[in-house]
């Protein structure tokens, strides 16, 4: 459709509008494959709650092998990630470049604690030859073995979020610092935020599931 | 030149926040050591629940989005949580 142009005032006003319109279906577009997201990790919970019920004795020894204070921490990390990932917004929005920076920075360092305490929780467990496939797995009773499977997909995957999370907020640093994102449009930084967030939801379910129900 | 009607949320406002997930943090695992027999599990989604909500609204800044995405995640939540619900029912009561 052409816009009719008559003024400057005008052509700013209809630069605004679409900038409007773009960031509401760019966000929408976001929102729809958060959702898939969602049925992801949703079809893996459903398979621990049956799974649970079936072998709820087992589930109930296996989780005590899991520590409790490591995933307290990363559930600290996490949601102490949102925080600044959500104030960065804030600040691009307030046009102080050098907080978002800052900002996303302390997101990625929180993301990249997350992913050290639990690379040496999996280490410890490797250590005691727990690991899908191993020996002393095979021989669990079969419950311990669905949990310790469960444990490993679904940890595993929420670890792999965490680093496609990473990458997405690594590449915003650089956008920020070449002002691709600005005050003007920071829909990137708002989408990856909201991916950010996704993560951080889905292990607020996994950590009393995995963690705390014992 | 901001965008007009986009809502800027304030750094107070997320601090508090982050506060009140802490608190539901501390609580959730407080309450595993009490026990509360056939409804541990419950105790324990129904703070995971609240967490989940909280970050939605505030840090997922849906509190100040249009009508349509308000309603479509909305939708989309008690979707999914009766999908999960319906099959597990379906499943237990076999």
């Amino acid at each position: 459709m052409k816009v009719p142009v008559t003024n400057s005032k005008n052509m700013s006003v209809q630069a605004i509008h679409n900038e409007r319109i773009d960031s509401e279906t760019g966000k929408l577009g976001m929102w729809i494959f958060l959702f898939t997201e969602l049925f992801l990790f949703g079809g893996l919970f459903l398979v621990y709650a049956v799974f649970r019920a079936k072998y709820s004795a087992d589930f109930h020894h296996a989780a005590e092998e899991l520590n409790t204070f490591i995933g307290t921490l990363n559930t600290v990390f996490l949601l102490v990630s949102s925080m600044t990932v959500a104030m960065s917004i804030t600040a691009i929005q307030k046009d102080d470049k050098k907080l978002a920076l800052f900002l996303v920075g302390l997101t990625v360092l929180l993301a990249g604690l997350f992913m050290m305490n639990k690379y040496f929780e999996w280490s410890h467990k490797f250590e005691f030859k727990i690991y899908p496939g191993s020996e002393v797995l095979k021989n669990l009773p079969q419950g311990e073995l669905l949990f310790f499977g469960l444990y490993y997909m679904m940890t595993g995957l929420h670890a792999l979020h965490v680093l496609i999370g990473m990458i997405l907020l690594l590449i915003n640093i650089v956008k920020i610092k070449n002002g691709t994102v600005s005050s003007n449009h920071y829909l990137h930084l708002e989408n990856s935020g909201l991916y950010w967030h996704l993560v951080d939801l889905i292990w607020i379910f996994l950590f009393p599931l995995l963690y705390l129900i014992t | 030149m901001k965008n007009e009607g986009s809502h800027i949320s304030s750094y107070t406002s997320h601090a508090v926040v982050l506060i009140a997930l802490l608190a539901l943090t501390a609580i959730s695992v407080a309450a595993t050591e009490w026990h509360f027999g056939a409804f541990t599990v419950g105790v324990a989604l129904l703070i995971a629940s609240i967490k989940v909500a909280t970050v939605i609204i505030n840090f997922m800044h849906v509190k100040h989005e249009s009508l349509f995405i308000k309603a479509m995640v909305s939708g989309v939540f008690v979707l999914f949580a009766a999908v999960i619900v319906i099959t597990f029912i379906d499943y237990y009561l076999r």
